[in-house]
């Protein structure tokens, strides 16, 4: 059986589906198939930052404003946005989806890359639950970590195991 | 050079409806002075990103003026938000930044280049719709009204004394407020 590759529209179908509004986003490799797509598109509302803390606020703010943003970045820029996740995502308990690129991962190879190293450590220390999403045939996760956000008054992370072509 | 505290009267004159996001001395202070606790959010839990969220419910509420008090050391901690707010260009959000140049907080160290920079060419240069800068009680008051009813976004640097202890009133979480928070914006919403 063919392996489908993550495709842009499936993911903004999901996207679309949880009645996501604002994607609250830096650009990365892992995420850059994305890119085309959502900036073509006008039913979500796109906020580039300038770093990744930035984006956990805003998406705090749009949250207390009654809209339903998700935050997309990547691994790396999760680490930098620490203070953030834990006083606000975690803090005022928000049910905020992540969309995280997941540098350094491999299925079929040994991963050297401390970003992707130390990903998943973290987001377990933080008792953050996540998700991997590589191709289209789970693009679904997003829904259930969405669902599962709602239910737990918790972020929770889907991570984006697609390197950039 | 003007007394927070004093500065802070003045805002809160000319507030109306506005939601207020307040951070580090303003964050202590406000509470003292407000006639609307309900839509403050007195913001902590994140370093430097009080712009980012009132950027936010900015954008979330385009109906409602966001007022930003934000301090000079955090605004330092998130500069980019400078440039952040200026593209999505949000008509309805107020930033003012009190400069005192020390880390009041923490209990007055200087800032980074303290006095040697301007916020307000910052914020023009991020793209900012308007800027000001006020040094004295009397001209805030003389141009708030005009300032606050401008098409944003608006950047106001206040420029007040150096100031070493931390003003002596209760910290407020924001992990206690937010319900409140929350439930007046929906209230206000309908």
């Amino acid at each position: 059986m063919t392996v489908t590759a993550l495709t842009a529209h499936r993911v903004l179908d999901e996207l679309k589906k949880c009645g996501i509004t604002h994607i609250v986003w830096l650009p990365s490799s892992e995420t850059r198939f994305m890119d085309d797509a959502m900036m073509s598109q006008h039913e979500l509302t796109l906020v580039g930052v300038c770093r990744e803390g930035e984006a956990i606020a805003i998406a705090a703010g749009l949250m207390l404003g009654s809209k339903e943003p998700v935050v997309m970045h990547q691994n790396t820029g999760f680490f930098e946005s620490g203070d953030s996740v834990r006083g606000l995502a975690l803090g005022l308990r928000l049910p905020l989806l992540l969309l995280i690129g997941y540098r350094g991962w491999r299925r079929d190879a040994p991963i050297t890359d401390s970003a992707a190293i130390f990903t998943e450590p973290i987001l377990d220390t933080w008792g953050i639950k996540h998700y991997l999403v590589e191709t289209d045939r789970d693009v679904e996760r997003i829904s259930m970590g969405y669902k599962e956000a709602h239910e737990t008054n918790k972020p929770v992370a889907i991570l984006i195991g697609r390197e950039y072509e | 050079m003007m007394e927070s505290f004093e500065a802070l009267k003045v805002i809160s004159q000319h507030r109306g409806n506005a939601i207020i996001v307040a951070t580090m001395t303003a964050h202590l202070e406000w509470p003292q002075i407000s006639t609307n606790p309900d839509l403050d959010l007195m913001f902590s839990g994140a370093m430097g990103k009080a712009s980012s969220m009132g950027l936010g419910l900015a954008l979330a509420q385009p109906d409602k003026k966001v007022i930003v008090l934000d301090g000079d050391g955090s605004l330092l901690m998130n500069l980019g938000s400078l440039v952040t707010i200026a593209n999505m260009a949000p008509r309805n959000l107020i930033h003012f930044v009190f400069e005192n140049t020390v880390y009041r907080i923490t209990g007055g160290q200087p800032i980074p280049a303290a006095g040697k920079f301007s916020f307000i060419a910052l914020a023009r240069d991020a793209g900012y719709a308007n800027v000001h800068e006020f040094e004295d009680l009397e001209s805030l008051e003389n141009n708030l009204e005009t300032v606050i009813n401008q098409v944003g976004p608006t950047f106001v640097c206040l420029k007040l004394l150096p100031a070493t202890e931390r003003p002596p009133f209760p910290f407020v979480r924001t992990a206690d407020i937010i319900s409140r928070f929350r439930a007046a914006l929906q209230r206000s919403s309908h």
